[in-house]
């Protein structure tokens, strides 16, 4: 087997390779199951008719769609810029408070308070990634920054529940007061799918994908990504491209945020139930999606029916919580190796 | 064996039959037979895109043709990959350097050095260094091995690639535009190497465009012309011009093509006093100054590294310095995006890394320095009839050859992608053109053609600051020449003042009264 390489792969061939990798992480997932002592097949078949096989599983995967859409497409771009934000959650984190503080404490009349909150959240999430693009300029790399953030956000949210704004009326419980009626999303009736936020998240993939081909900046964005040099020389301003972009996809992700707490929780609640690692697995549906915004209202289902399968298994089969990530981690490793066979042509057999 | 060989003599070293190869819109090569032999060094010559570079390529086991075969000492070979071609012997210095930016020089040789990188156990670079030093002494090849690559010029760049060519014991050395990068005495060296290994029985192929050092180093030339050869002849006995009627089927003219040198007219840009500090924290400029007549062509010449791409970044707006510099009476200020608006426009030296994003169409490096405004946008948005309509007409009339304009520039062939950020900056009417190296990798025909367009606007009144190690380039086109030495510039001299020798002592550091004939060189 020898690689060739490509001179530039098309669009098809990148798709298709991409569906590939996904079943050859199926694939291998199935062979840890063995390994476990379940059968795959049941694994797959749980899943699957868990989740698109009746209304209750696809009200779940819609839900789990909605942040990992807006997450995602904002890290299309941001990956785009070579901008790599693995801060997703902590941005997610920051709207989430930034929205929740506004819910609870700004009296706003009931029409103006929704939009509000919305706005909010994108500053907490925005201004959270623009420390990172500072830093960045003080060449510290933005993949630890980012990273080392989610911490803080986790730690600021328990401060904040625990200390400030722990609610009046809720004991021992460590979460905030409920938000006012005027700042609960409405939902699709009998499901956790508040479709504001993800008409909101539709909009932004295809508003996101816009930016990146048709308008000035994303232009600008894009020169910066694949050429800095030439960025350089024609007084395209790096720092500022980065700050926009830490703005966009941090911003993306603290709707994300928003949307959690205004359309499900009505409350600020401990980290690790507002966000079911999102951020993390977005990093997946940018991915998949290869950097374009509009393919991440493909792959952020196709990634959501594997968070909600997943929340399957820990039920019907008593699997470990952890099996989602499992299954993120093995799609991630084989997405990464997928890229050889992108750029290569493989000629397989003997030499000559 | 399919070849019918002649009984009495040996097979030739490399030979090609019937090699074509077809990308998509192009027959890169059509058919080419190609031969040599042991102790030969054989010119490849052709216009830009004429398929040189596409041959190598198959030669060096990075493409693979669609028909024919290569053989090598009469013995027929598949070179699956690079990798495959160094275990057969064959070695490639590319047109552009293939280097980790980010590891020092034995890091790299360590990388692509196959058995030479072995005796350093986990750190292979170790093992390397001394056998680097040993040839780098052998061939007078001067590099640092521990130097890390993103420091080094240009031409220590190209000096590292044929060090690592060397290292991997190559019997067939292809060297695709050597010498594009290198300043003349490093050229001298290289052709130095280059004889002793042909008289150490390795065969060379050499890809130039200037057929000076063609004439000098190559014992036989082979013409390719769209994809075919369309000759070959020995280079003794034959001249420049035969050499370049053969490549673009018509005679070529070398004669000076300026006029009489230019009346000074009108100031068009006054620097004084510029001072500025180069990359490596040492002082690039102390105290420059000239001006720039409207319609004046000012060479610069210079050893490379003397403050020349300073001087260009200060004037580009890409690089600070103190001083004053006024353009048409107003001070020049603000960074690139404003001076381009103002009028400055810049072919810089480096294309590939600053000139275009390789990844991009060419339409859209063609926009690179219009996107944002009107006609090229809307607002925020981009027009994108507007920017294909605008890089249809530069692509033609600046004959870039290209597939089309949505292909990634990356394809072109070298020239092309000069041709394509010529047709870029000179688009609108620039006031002052920066032109560093302008003809770098350029066939005869696009040269020429680079010249004229180059005369054209300073007819319609630009001035041209014009860097070259090229001194022909230089004594043909401009109407004064200064000599950067150190950071300073020595003159300008008027060009009837200066000869290829007296420019070559002022480079070399000579104070220009010791140089009869530029004794009397008026500084502006
Ligand atoms: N990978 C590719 N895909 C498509 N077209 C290509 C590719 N590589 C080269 N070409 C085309 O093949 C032709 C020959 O290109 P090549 O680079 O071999 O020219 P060259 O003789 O080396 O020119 P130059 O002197 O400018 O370097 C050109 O028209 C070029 O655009
Ligand atoms: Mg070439």
């Amino acid at each position: 087997m020898r690689f060739i390489p490509l001179a530039s792969p098309s669009a098809a061939r990148v798709g298709l390779i991409t569906l590939a990798s996904v079943a050859v992480a199926l694939a291998l997932c199935a062979l840890i199951f063995v390994f476990y002592g379940v059968s795959p097949a049941e694994v797959y078949s749980t899943m699957l008719r868990g989740t698109l096989g009746d209304s209750i599983g696809l009200a779940e995967v819609g839900r789990r769609t909605i942040p990992l859409l807006l997450i995602g497409a904002g890290l299309a771009i941001a990956f785009r810029a070579q901008f790599f934000n693995i801060g997703g959650e902590g941005q997610l984190l920051l709207g989430a408070v930034f929205a929740a503080g506004t819910a609870l404490f700004i009296p706003l009349p009931g029409p103006l308070l929704l939009p509000t909150v919305f706005i909010m959240g994108a500053l907490g999430g925005g201004l959270w990634a623009l420390i990172a693009a500072l830093l960045r300029r003080l060449n510290v790399n933005e993949i630890l920054s980012t990273l080392m953030l989610n911490y803080i956000a986790v730690a600021l949210v328990t401060y904040l529940i625990a200390g400030p704004w722990k609610g009046k009326d809720v004991r021992g419980y460590i979460y905030t007061d409920s938000f006012p009626d005027a700042a609960n999303l409405p939902v699709i009736a009998g499901t956790q799918v508040h479709w504001p936020t993800l008409v909101l998240g539709v909009a932004v993939a295809l508003g996101l994908q816009w930016l990146l081909g048709r308008s000035t900046f994303g232009y600008a964005l894009r020169v910066v990504g694949e050429n800095p040099g030439a960025a350089r020389y024609a007084g395209i301003s790096s720092a500022r491209v980065m700050t926009v972009v830490a703005l966009i996809t941090g911003g993306a992700a603290g709707l994300a945020g928003a949307g959690e707490v205004a359309g499900i929780h009505h409350r600020l609640l401990e980290a690790g139930q507002i966000s079911l690692g999102y951020g993390f697995t977005a990093v997946i549906v940018a991915w998949l999606a290869r950097g374009n915004p509009a393919l991440c209202l493909i792959t952020a289902p196709v990634m959501g029916i594997i968070l909600a399968g997943g929340d399957l298994l820990k039920i019907d089969l008593n699997m470990p919580f952890r099996v989602v990530d499992v299954f993120s981690g093995v799609i991630l490793l084989c997405l990464i190796a997928s890229e050889v066979f992108v750029r290569n042509r493989v000629v397989w057999g003997a030499r000559a | 064996m399919t070849q019918p060989q002649p009984a009495s003599s040996r097979p030739p070293a490399l030979e090609l039959r019937g090699i074509t190869k077809r990308f998509p819109g192009v027959v890169a090569n059509d058919s080419v037979d190609l031969t040599v032999d042991g102790g030969e060094v054989l010119a490849l010559l052709g216009e830009n895109g004429a398929g040189k570079s596409t041959l190598i390529s198959i030669l060096y086991g990075l493409y693979q043709p669609d028909e024919g075969t290569v053989s090598l000492g009469g013995q027929p070979v598949r070179i699956g990959s690079p990798a495959e071609a160094r275990k057969l012997g064959i070695g490639l210095v590319p047109q552009h350097p293939l280097l980790v930016s980010r590891h020092s020089v034995a890091e790299n040789l360590a990388l692509g050095g196959g058995q030479a990188s072995r005796g350093g156990g986990l750190f292979p670079a170790r093992g390397v260094a001394g056998r680097v030093r040993e040839l780098s002494e052998k061939y007078g090849l001067e590099v640092d091995p521990t130097a890390r690559v993103s420091d080094l010029s240009p031409g220590e760049k190209q000096r590292v690639e044929i060090i690592r060519a060397l290292l991997g014991g190559a019997r067939v050395l292809i060297l695709d535009e050597p010498t594009s990068v290198l300043t003349p005495q490093e050229a001298s060296g290289l052709f130095r190497v280059m004889r002793e290994l042909r008289a150490d029985g390795r065969s060379l192929i050499f890809i130039s465009h200037k057929l000076d050092e063609v004439l000098d180093v190559a014992d036989r030339v082979t013409v390719l012309r769209r994809g075919r050869v369309v000759g070959g002849v020995p280079t003794a006995g034959a001249t420049r011009e035969s050499l370049a009627e053969l490549m673009v089927g018509r005679g070529v003219d070398f004669t000076r093509k300026r006029g009489a040198a230019l009346a000074r007219g009108e100031v068009l840009l006054d620097v004084q006093n510029l001072t500025a500090s180069g990359s490596r924290g040492l002082p690039a400029l102390r105290g420059v100054g000239f001006t720039l007549g409207r319609g004046e062509v000012l060479g610069v010449a210079g050893i490379a590294g003397n403050g020349q791409s300073e001087l260009v970044e200060v004037l580009a707006g890409l690089h600070p310095a103190r001083g004053t510099i006024t353009l048409d009476g107003q001070p020049l200020t603000g960074g690139a995006e404003a001076r381009f608006q103002g009028g400055v426009a810049h072919i810089p030296e480096d294309r590939i890394h600053s000139g275009t994003v390789p990844s991009m169409t060419v339409a859209d490096n063609l926009a690179l320095r219009g996107y944002g405004r009107s006609p090229l946008a809307r607002g925020l948005a981009r027009d994108l009839k507007a920017t294909d309509e605008r890089a249809r007409q530069d692509v033609e009339h600046y004959s870039v050859a290209t597939p089309g304009i949505h292909t990634p520039s990356r394809l072109l062939s070298g020239g092309n992608i000069q041709k394509l950020i010529l047709a870029r900056e000179l688009h609108g009417q620039p006031k002052l053109i920066l032109a560093v190296h302008p003809t770098y990798g350029l066939d005869i025909g696009a040269t020429d053609q680079v010249h004229r367009v180059l005369l054209e606007r300073t007819n319609e009144g630009a001035g041209v600051l014009l860097v070259s190690e090229d001194l022909d380039e230089l004594l043909s086109l401009s109407d004064r020449i200064g000599v950067m030495v150190g950071g300073e510039l020595r003159g300008p001299f008027p060009v009837s003042e200066v000869t290829r020798e007296s420019l070559g002592l002022l480079m070399g550091g000579a104070h220009p009264h010791s140089i009869p004939g530029a004794g009397q060189g008026v500084v502006a």
